[in-house]
């Protein structure tokens, strides 16, 4: 990511919307890998 | 308890006294040179590296992997999973003698190691996070004495001081989740103060949050290291319930560490996002980096994860390695590897052989106090007059 900030609102408009984007597969992907990883204790 | 706990009149020449004591004895004599020569004598330290494989194997990776006492007896007396109680006394002696060494090894390490107490009687210097460390370390040190010391007074008949430990296991195990939750992260903390030495893919102003998570890593890991490796050594000296109670543990603590592995990956990767380095993962430390998250943290997290499912106590103990592995290596990275980054290659540091050597001699200390206890003490086995005492 090579962009050019020129003031620091631009920098954390473009990192936080980066970081709130990567939240949502995240909160998703270890949900799903905890139901898998104690799976076996519900079974 | 297995029938044959009671200690056996054995040779004394074992490959590993043998080795032991060659270690020791040139260990005794780099101590010598160190005390007599000073730091300049045996270690390769300089005025742009102040902190070597001391402070970065010594003291972080000791301190990381000394964290299996508080998570296990959190686990066990706060959150009443009692059915990883036997692995309490060996978690707390592995602590106890993590932190003992720890202190051991920053007398070598500081210029002048008699002033070790100054920041607790002379100045205290509270605006400094290193302040903060030095008394949770002292602190916790202590906390781990009392914690241990209910085995040696049931090995040496003290039933009423035996009681009267036990009655604080509760305080006590407080008291070591909030001092080893203060400078756990802290000893992170240590680095926000050099954000034009740390290499940025390592540097983040979350570094406090990630030496605390590793430090649970680690423990979890240590717990499932020391108990493969008690059980491999010391399996006569276990008892019906230690050896029916090793698979649950080996199987909750890998579970535990397979998620927290994966958050920590997560929380690295929101690192990388909200300090925008991705430009970074380009170049050859970029490259480094991967290697450590994906080989050291991904990898762990989706093997403990497969050990786990399959029920293969065999891989979630090699996995353990790999975890540990990566313990040391990322706090190899963040205090040597990615440390003063932009110096020439002439002005990097690489330990001297005798640095290493008195490194290996306190590990070997500790491994020799450790084979002592357990061989006498009821770490692995319940004591007769105390059993269903909890």
């Amino acid at each position: 990511m090579d962009n050019v900030f020129y003031t620091l609102h631009d920098f954390f408009l473009h990192t936080e919307s980066v970081t709130y984007l990567l939240v949502i597969p995240a909160l998703l992907g270890i949900t799903l890998f905890w139901r898998i990883l104690a799976g076996k204790d519900e079974e | 308890m297995s029938k044959n706990v009671a200690t056996t009149d054995k040779s004394w020449i074992t490959p590993f006294n043998i080795i032991s004591g060659i270690i020791v004895v040139i260990g005794v004599y780099l101590t010598y040179l160190r005390f007599s020569g000073g730091l300049g004598a045996v270690t390769n330290l300089s005025d742009y590296n102040p902190w070597g494989i001391w402070i970065g194997f010594d003291l972080l990776t000791g301190v990381a992997l000394a964290a299996g006492g508080f998570v296990t007896s959190a686990a066990v007396y706060i959150f009443g999973m009692k059915r990883y109680h036997s692995a309490v006394r060996p978690a707390i002696l592995t602590g106890f003698l993590g932190y003992a060494l720890v202190v051991l090894a920053l007398h070598y390490d500081v210029g002048r190691p008699w002033r070790l107490p100054y920041p607790l009687i002379i100045q205290q210097g509270t605006t400094s996070v290193l302040f903060e460390v030095a008394v949770c370390v002292a602190l916790y040190l202590t906390v781990l004495f009392v914690e241990f010391s209910s085995a040696p007074l049931e090995w040496l008949g003290l039933k009423r001081a035996r009681n009267i430990v036990v009655k604080l296991t509760m305080v006590l195990t407080i008291l070591g989740v909030i001092l080893s939750t203060m400078h756990q992260s802290s000893l992170g903390s240590l680095f926000l103060i050099a954000p034009s030495k740390l290499h940025p893919l390592w540097y983040s102003p979350f570094l406090p949050v990630y030496f605390f998570v590793t430090s649970i890593i680690a423990g979890l890991s240590m717990v499932i290291l020391e108990s493969t490796l008690s059980y491999r050594y010391f399996k006569h000296k276990m008892d019906d319930v230690h050896l029916k109670e090793k698979n649950d543990i080996t199987l909750g603590f890998g579970k535990a560490a397979s998620f927290v592995l994966a958050g920590y990956f997560i929380i690295k990767i929101f690192g990388l996002s909200s300090s925008n380095n991705w430009h970074y993962l380009k170049t050859e430390y970029g490259t480094w980096y991967l290697v450590e998250h994906l080989g050291f943290v991904a990898l762990p997290s989706l093997l403990y994860a497969l050990g786990v499912r399959l029920k293969s106590f065999g891989l979630i103990k090699w996995t353990s390695v790999l975890a540990v592995l990566g313990i040391i290596l990322n706090r190899f990275n963040v205090c040597l590897v990615a440390f003063n980054w932009h110096l020439s290659p002439s002005d990097r540091y690489f330990p001297n052989w005798m640095e290493i050597g008195i490194s290996i001699f306190i590990v070997t200390i500790g491994l020799i106090v450790f084979k002592f206890i357990v061989t006498r003490m009821p770490i692995l086995y319940e004591h007769p007059e105390y059993k269903d005492a909890h």
